[in-house]
């Protein structure tokens, strides 16, 4: 049992916490007018916070197969960045910007 | 073997419509021409076996419609009236085929012109060989539609589109009364075969229906309808006024559809129906009356008309006329023999008068001609052997025909007879008179039109002329040939069962017995009527205009064709354009279109115009919105675990 100063950390901390990191990210998608890369980085956010729900239900329950679904959501993520990072490049190139103002093509 | 004659017109219009869409006219002629002269050949063969041998031929049948109670056949009748009609009307569309060659040489549709020649001569045959009353319908309309397509066969002059279209209207509203005729036979007769109204018809004299408490005699209305049927196809008086405009086509269609053939579907309907038009007395008289007016009127118009094509199409229309009260006498032998010799010499007439139009490159106003026989000698002696066989100068064809007409209207010894008679032998007269005044004008005199078209007038090439040549022959001789057979002591043997006259009509009995004064009269009158033409035209020219003056309102009257035009304009065409204007702009444009496709069209389009502002485009909308939409999503999982 995982302690801090004597306090048993149970698994509703964990969910708080990833609950938090999880609204952190969303929160980051919505409220950001700036700028493309801030929205990749929410999302790695909200990955995170899912891992750490993966992570403590393994870990409480003893069963492996949350510890794995993290490490396969860890290599997605990694690629995930990656494409979105080599995107945002390209997309730099043709508009000579990535504020997310003026991305808006889609406008009906 | 013999029902070759009613296809090979069929199968040659279909071969020249493909050949020529893909080769030169040649083959095109090559293929039509021979069809339509085998069929001829055929068509003589039958006529001498079957109509004059008495042999039986049993025609093709085949299933058409098998709907419940109703039957009904492609069958094909040959007795001696469709073996007449076959002899007519594969002689002369033969001779106008041949005759289109030269006439339409300098046009571009050939192939097409020849299709239509060819589909008419099909529809023609379905008609006159038809068994029942719808397959009569059918070539009915046949003809109507070649004859529309061949009026509008310049679609680019707007006045043959237009004379197009009021030919086919015309001839709908004679058509109306042709299928209400129909559909009350089959509804009282329970058939629409003809041998079995025929054998029914005695037994249904008496039957009436009451009509807003009038009695009407069941075979006296359907005889009404159908001859209003043929009054319209015929261009009797009140339903004539296409005909003319129909000269808006080319000379060989005016030849064969307007002349020989088509108009003649009338006549020929009336006798095929004789066994039961002889249970309607009254309509009978009502023929008479009908014909012997039109005979008249229409005599009166060609007088005073200057379109050489316009004189002998209200000739045409006089010389039905003739046939109609004949039939009205139930003398349906005299007008068959009367439309058989017309045939030749009518199509002979408008060939002929094709044949001054194409020599004097397309000019048909006879006030621009004169002086032509030199130019065109061959043309001329044809158009005097056409005059005299339609004055009827004895021994030409006409003379037979026209004689027993108006003897037998002479002999029929009632007050519509004796009406009839006067009508015609007026008729007579101004037949005359115009056919001379045509001759005159055209041939003779001082030519009055340009002097280039002058030196360029030229002679018709031989293919042109043979035909004519054929036709003059058949105008010179078939009323002596065909008088012994059609209106002989022996007429009942030649016609045997296809033509029923009921005892006690017998004009065509009595007609060979009238004072000798009768027989000489139409002779008189044809002579009478040429020396006032030659007076009027050769000894005094300015007479004419002197005459016109003194009886100014009459000419203008006939001039303007009695103003039928003028006055159907005021009494239909205006208001029906005005009805139709209110329905197109208003019903139509503004609450049909309005409220239906156009409405909900532009409904939806401003609705999404609405929807479409949510798209903004910006990523965090989106996602906000999904965000909320998962939290809603939640909240009511949440919600419903706890109710559970």
């Amino acid at each position: 049992m995982i302690e801090f100063f004597n306090l048993p950390i149970l698994i509703n901390h964990y969910l708080i916490l990833s609950s938090l990191i999880f609204l952190l990210g969303v929160i980051g998608i919505f409220l950001n007018r700036k700028n493309v890369i801030s929205i990749l980085m929410s999302i790695e956010l909200i990955l995170l916070g899912v891992n750490i729900n993966f992570i403590a239900f393994s870990y409480f329950s003893s069963d492996l197969t949350g510890q794995i679904f993290s490490l396969f959501i860890l290599t997605v993520a990694a690629a995930e960045a990656a494409i979105g990072l080599a995107i945002l490049v390209v997309y730099f190139r043709n508009k000579g910007t990535i504020d997310v103002k003026d991305i808006n093509v889609l406008k009906g | 073997m013999y029902n070759l004659i009613i296809f090979l017109p069929l199968i040659g219009a279909v071969l020249s419509w493909i050949l020529g869409n893909r080769f030169s006219s040649i083959p095109t002629y090559i293929v039509s021409i021979s069809c339509l002269f085998l069929s001829m050949i055929i068509s003589w063969i039958a006529f001498y076996d079957i109509a004059i041998l008495k042999n039986d031929f049993e025609g093709a049948s085949l299933p058409w419609i098998n709907s419940g109670e109703f039957r009904a056949l492609w069958e094909f009748n040959f007795d001696t009236l469709s073996c007449v009609m076959f002899l007519v009307v594969n002689t002369v569309s033969a001779m106008v085929h041949l005759y289109s060659v030269g006439y339409m040489s300098h046009d571009k549709s050939k192939a097409r012109f020849m299709a239509y020649l060819s589909f008419f001569t099909f529809a023609m045959l379905m008609l006159v060989s038809s068994n029942n009353l719808l397959q009569l319908f059918f070539g009915w309309e046949g003809v109507g539609v070649a004859s529309y397509l061949l009026i509008g066969f310049w679609y680019n002059k707007k006045s043959a589109t237009s004379a197009a279209v009021k030919a086919f209207l015309v001839n709908r509203v004679g058509d109306l009364g042709f299928i209400l005729g129909l559909i009350f036979v089959y509804t009282y007769f329970d058939t629409i075969m003809f041998e079995r109204i025929f054998e029914l018809a005695p037994s249904m004299m008496d039957v009436s229906i009451v009509v807003f408490d009038n009695k009407l005699n069941v075979i006296e209305l359907s005889c009404f309808l159908l001859f209003i049927g043929a009054m319209g196809k015929s261009a009797q008086l009140f339903l004539h006024t296409w005909l003319p405009d129909a000269m808006e086509g080319p000379t060989p269609v005016s030849a064969l559809i307007h002349a020989a053939t088509m108009v003649t579907a009338g006549v020929f309907m009336v006798c095929k129906l004789s066994p039961l038009f002889e249970y309607a007395p009254n309509v009978l008289t009502f023929i008479t009356l009908i014909g012997a007016l039109t005979a008249l009127f229409a005599s009166t118009i060609a007088l005073t008309q200057f379109d050489i094509k316009r004189v002998i199409a209200y000739s045409t229309c006089s010389q039905l006329g003739y046939m109609f009260f004949a039939v009205g006498l139930s003398a349906y032998p005299a007008a068959m023999f009367h439309l058989t010799t017309h045939a030749f010499f009518k199509a002979l007439l408008f060939l002929g008068a094709g044949s001054v139009i194409h020599g004097l490159s397309n000019e048909q106003d006879m006030r621009k001609m004169g002086g032509c026989f030199k130019k065109l000698p061959v043309t001329y002696i044809l158009i005097w052997i056409g005059s005299l066989a339609l004055a009827g100068i004895p021994f030409f064809a006409g003379y037979y025909s026209k004689d027993m007409i108006l003897e037998v209207a002479f002999a029929s010894d009632s007050q519509i007879g004796y009406f009839a008679f006067i009508c015609g032998c007026l008729a007579a007269v101004l037949t005359a008179f115009y056919s001379w005044r045509l001759i005159y004008l055209t041939f003779h005199g001082d030519f009055k039109g340009n002097k280039s078209t002058y030196d360029k007038i030229h002679e018709s090439p031989l293919v042109m002329l043979l035909p004519l040549f054929i036709l003059a022959f058949g105008a010179v001789f078939s009323g002596w040939f065909f008088k012994e057979m059609f209106i002989g002591v022996n007429w009942d043997y030649f016609w045997s069962n296809s033509i029923f006259i009921l005892t006690g009509n017998d004009a065509i009995y009595k007609a060979h017995s009238v004072p000798k004064w009768v027989k000489l009269l139409p002779i008189v009158l044809a002579i009478i009527g040429i020396s006032i033409a030659t007076v009027f035209y050769v000894l005094i020219p300015d007479l004419p205009s002197r005459v016109s003056k003194a009886f100014r309102v009459l000419y203008t009257l006939f001039y303007n064709k009695w103003y039928f035009d003028e006055i159907y304009n005021y009494l239909f065409v205006k208001p029906i354009k005005i009805f139709s204007v209110f329905c197109w702009n208003i019903i139509d444009k503004k609450i049909i279109d309005g409220i239906g496709p156009n409405g909900i069209s532009s409904k939806v389009f401003s609705l999404s115009k609405i929807s479409s502002k949510i798209h903004t485009g910006y990523v965090y909308h989106y996602s906000f919105s999904m965000f909320i939409g998962l939290a809603l999503l939640t909240l009511i999982l949440l919600y419903n675990l706890q109710v559970n």
